[in-house]
């Protein structure tokens, strides 16, 4: 156990990088506290795959160095640096039992028979696969696979963290929100700090207390699943985060107001910033059709079982509106209205608005 | 009306019709002979499974038989292991890659009785530069067409240079294949060298394994060229293996009996040993 | 372009992978085939796409008998879960490749796969090879691929599912304006009913080999005709309980709650209600009456909803709402249910009200 301090943290793949743009991460600087779960949310090729390999020891960064508590990790090895992790694709070792797969760990480092008979039982428990100890690991369900691979991880009690590296990629999407919830419980069990790599929303939020976003490698806010949702820190998080993710409409500021087409938009609170561009963000679920308001035409109106979203055009500009009830048809004309506490402004996409206390 | 399935059938006549002047009807020719007896002028008279009989009782096709194995036997403990062992020391990546697999490949395109010829004047004592080397220079009596074990480890070594590539290529394929995560993962499993060879390549190289043993097996057991150019089968019979033996008896001595029933023999020898060889070697992929 | 199935079945060996089915699928709006992994909906696949024989029945396309034609004389398109592009030829040739097949003169070629790279956005794209785009473009291609072609039907099975969540969210997006109104009939393969509803058009809920109901997506959502539909269509999982029903009310435990309705003209007797999560609110709203009050067991986030499975006397509850809503595992949450929205089955699955 172990609190991670990642410090000016810099990697390219390039021999020589010369800007900013040959670099896959950019100045990472962060510390994950021991015991915490973690997740770290972005899209393919935003750095989070770098960053898991830098800490795993599997990668050396070019840049900056990684402390475990005070402990530099730079340049050791990953056996050296008591960590465990889990790959997108089940690693499994096909010819061992599943009990001998999840007492490999253990007995690589010489424990005890005894001791290795007591975490795999106790693992095995956790993960409800007591019943198969005994089968062949190369005959298990790609589920089950990854199980006993998130079981290697784990059964040593004396990691400093544990990563996953989208683990979920190859499970059937019935099974997926059972190990996601499996992996959820597993935290609160063992205690361990879980680093959670992925490009799912679901997957982070659901696993994670405290989500880490990357976006072209670099950390673009750290927050609950509840600030990502409510109070986006960059555009970049509103968008990537909900679907649909968050309207983001150009607008003009002017005397401390914000103007979307020449009508003024009520914003959470006072602007604190000011960029060379401006953008209103209102989430969908904010948006509401009613008798005034800005003026727009409709462009597709879904009825998706629970609720609608309609699309509406207002010039170039496409907002999308989640809406209960009756639906507007096609081509209308509809005039929307943003709920004033969750309208918030934009300075060159980072956050430029203070909510009212 | 006409159905896709029924099409098929056109598409594997070709097939058919291949295998059957391919195999089936050289197979009958030899049954045919190795029941009968041929005094020349297409004269024939009924033997029955005489020349069986005559084949299976006789020392001489024991003694050959059993050379056979023994040359099997030691060039499957000696190419399999070699071959895995420079396989995995080879580089995954990189400009040595190419560079390493040609050279490896270099031994296999020469023809076979090339390699027999290539061998024999490298191996003589006076002339040839490793028989010259050892007998000269090193002082180590060394004669292969004298002493019967130098001209078995001749034949053994020229063997294991001949085709260990084949069982390297075969298992790099193997190995290659293995994604990065395995290695990945038994790093961070605290995995020793040996156990991520015997947990992770061991198994992975196992489908090819098969295939190299397997093929390794049939050829060798079945080789007749490199040895007959190299040794003839002396001195005396020594390295005497069944198939020289075979066209000893069918050409050198013209019976055609006793050589078709005793290449049926050979044939059903080496389906079987095949057979066994890969019932266990697939034995646990299903339980 | 219709395309007809007429009490079609696949068989292989002793297995029935597609038990009798009978189907019209339109062009103009998608068809959806939703159901899990196992559920049929490849296998129906293949049976319209001429790569698997039917055992019994008939596929006709705008009437014509096609059971017995091959793929190629079908004029179809398929599109992969795995980016299936030629690695060896541009973009441009990989869009091309089936015109070229086809005999089509070189300058109609060029306007056909330059107007779907327009559609794909894959413009910038023509001239490099698979290998150097990202998976979304990777896809994209195989999708021009099939829109260029013009073919009478468009099969995508489960086109999305190796694709990063945002750029699967984009593509859903565009894909129905893409290929509406080209006069194909799409039918697309997911096993993810939340893909069913943002698609829309009209739905096939696939189990074990057989349809379960087919009709407007949003429609078959809300009223399920039996268990079976009403399982297939719901992430997370449906609310299933057994009922007492007795005079107007229903009790389920402790909890009862008046019926209305069909449901009051009911004998007395036992049901299964089903209700979907998201009638099941964490707070009190006018039409979500009825308290349940429970252990959080598990909770997920999904970015714009939350869900709750929690647990009212031994039973398992779901619940799905709008927003971000941390509950803490294991604690006691009051949740309220829309008795409105309940659906009632009979023993034999068959909806009753």
């Amino acid at each position: 156990m172990a609190r991670i301090t990642l410090q000016n943290l810099r990697h390219s793949y390039l021999p020589n990088p010369s800007g900013p743009d040959d670099y896959a991460l950019k100045e990472i600087d962060h510390v994950w506290e021991d015991g915490g779960a973690y997740a770290l949310l972005g899209p393919s090729g935003c750095g989070k795959s770098t960053l898991l390999n830098i800490i795993s020891g599997l990668l050396v960064p070019s840049e900056g160095k990684i402390l475990f508590d005070d402990r530099d990790m730079t340049a050791l090895p990953p056996d050296k640096r008591n960590i465990a992790q889990v790959f997108q694709f089940p690693v499994i070792y096909d010819t061992m039992s599943v009990y001998d797969n999840l007492a490999f760990p253990l007995r690589n480092r010489g424990r005890d028979e005894k001791i290795v008979r007591e975490r795999v039982t106790a693992i095995a428990e956790m993960l409800e696969v007591t019943s198969m100890l005994d089968t062949r690991a190369a005959n298990l369900s790609p589920d089950n696979k990854q199980k006993i691979s998130m079981g290697r991880g784990l059964v040593r009690n004396d990691v400093n963290v544990v990563m996953f590296d989208e683990p979920l990629t190859v499970i059937d999407p019935h099974l997926k929100w059972k190990l996601r919830s499996k992996l959820k419980e597993l935290h609160q069990r063992v205690n361990a700090t879980m680093i959670y790599v992925t490009h799912d929303q679901t997957e982070a939020l659901t696993f994670a207390d405290q989500v880490v976003v990357m976006d072209l490698g670099v950390i673009v806010q750290i927050g609950t699943p509840v600030e990502l949702f409510e109070r986006p820190a960059h555009t970049f998080v509103g968008h990537f985060i909900g679907s649909p993710g968050m309207n983001i409409l150009p607008c003009e500021v002017r005397d401390g107001g914000a103007f979307f087409r020449g009508q003024p938009v009520t914003l959470e609170g006072p602007i604190t910033k000011i960029g060379t561009r401006a953008e209103i963000g209102v989430r969908p679920e904010f948006v509401s059709l009613a008798d005034s308001g800005i003026e727009a035409v409709v462009r597709k109106a879904s009825d998706i079982g629970r609720h609608n979203v309609v699309e509406v055009m207002v010039g170039d500009t496409r907002i999308a509106a989640v809406t209960e009830g009756d639906r507007p048809a096609k081509g209308d004309t509809v005039h929307l209205q943003f709920r004033p506490d969750q309208t918030r402004l934009y300075a060159d996409g980072w956050l430029a608005t203070e909510a009212r206390g | 009306m006409k159905t896709v399935n029924q099409k098929a059938w056109f598409f594997v006549l070709p097939v058919l019709v291949l295998v059957a002047f391919n195999a089936l009807i050289p197979i009958m020719t030899v049954v045919n002979y190795s029941v009968q007896e041929t005094f020349g002028d297409n004269l024939f008279f009924w033997q029955g499974l005489d020349w069986f009989q005559q084949i299976l009782q006789s020392d001489r096709f024991h003694a050959a038989l059993g050379r056979q194995f023994l040359f099997t036997g030691l060039i499957l403990a000696i190419e399999i292991p070699l071959g895995i062992i420079i396989a995995l020391s080879m580089p995954r990546k990189g400009f040595w890659v190419p560079v390493c697999l040609v050279t490896m490949a270099l031994p296999m395109l020469i023809p076979w009785n090339v390699v027999g010829s290539m061998w024999n004047i490298f191996t003589l004592p006076d002339i040839g530069l490793l028989g010259y080397f050892l007998n000269h220079t090193l002082g180590i009596p060394y004669d292969m067409t004298q002493n019967p074990v130098a001209a078995w480890i001749t034949v053994i070594v020229m063997d294991v240079w001949h085709w260990t590539s084949l069982v390297v290529l075969l298992c790099y394929a193997g190995l290659v294949s293995i994604p990065d995560a395995y290695y990945q993962a038994a790093k961070i499993d605290g995995a020793s060298n040996w156990s991520v060879f015997r947990y992770i390549q061991l198994p992975k190289m196992k489908t090819v394994l098969t295939i190299a043993v397997l093929l390794r097996f049939m050829d060798s057991f079945n080789i007749y060229t490199e040895p007959f150019t190299l040794t003839g089968g002396g001195p005396g019979n020594s390295t005497t293996l069944l198939s020289i033996d075979l066209v000893k008896i069918a050409l050198g001595q013209f019976d055609l009996g006793p050589a078709a029933a005793m290449s049926l023999i050979y044939f059903a020898i080496t389906l079987l040993v095949s057979w066994v060889f890969y019932t266990l070697m697939t034995k646990n992929d299903n339980t | 372009m219709t395309i007809q199935l007429n009490a079609v079945t696949k068989q292989v060996g002793a297995v029935t992978h597609i038990k009798p089915t009978t189907l019209t699928l339109k062009a103009g709006h998608f068809n959806v085939l939703l159901g899990e992994t196992g559920a049929g909906k490849t296998s129906l696949i293949k049976l319209m796409a001429g790569l698997d024989p039917a055992a019994s029945g008939t596929i006709t396309f705008d009437g014509q008998d096609v059971t017995r034609l091959s793929p190629q004389k079908r004029n179809i398109s398929l599109v992969h879960q795995f980016f299936v592009n030629y690695p060896h030829m541009t973009v441009f040739d990989n869009i091309a490749s089936p015109l070229k097949i086809a005999g089509m003169a070189k300058s109609e070629i060029a306007g056909r796969v330059e107007e779907a790279a327009k559609l794909l956005q894959l413009t910038p794209m023509l001239h490099r090879r698979p290998q150097e785009l990202s998976g979304g473009q990777q896809q994209r291609t195989a999708l021009a691929r099939a829109i260029a072609k013009e073919s009478r039907a468009v099969f995508l099975d489960e086109p999305l599912a190796n694709l990063d969540y945002k750029l699967r969210e984009e593509l859903r997006d565009q894909l129905p304006d893409i290929l509406a109104g080209r006069g194909a009939v799409v039918v697309y393969a997911t096993s993810e009913p939340e893909e069913a509803l943002l698609l829309g058009g009209t739905t096939a809920l696939m189990h074990d080999g057989a349809v379960a109901q087919f009709g407007p997506t949003a429609e078959i959502y809300r009223n399920p005709q039996n268990l079976t539909a009403a399982r297939v269509f719901s992430d997370p999982p449906i609310n299933v309980s057994q009922i007492e029903k007795r005079g107007t009310t229903a009790h389920l435990g402790a909890i009862t709650w008046q019926l209305t309705g069909d449901a009051a003209t009911l004998s007395d007797g036992t049901y299964t209600v089903a209700i979907h999560p998201n009638n099941i609110l964490p707070y009190r709203s006018d039409t979500a009456t009825v308290p349940l009050r429970g252990q959080v067991q598990v909770t997920e986030l999904t970015g714009s909803e939350s869900s709750a499975h929690f647990d009212v006397g031994g039973i398992n509850w779901v619940s799905l709402a709008q927003g971000v809503h941390p509950y803490e595992i294991g604690e006691m949450h009051q949740f309220f249910m829309d008795p409105s929205r309940c659906r009632y089955f009979a023993a034999d699955g068959a909806l009753v009200a």
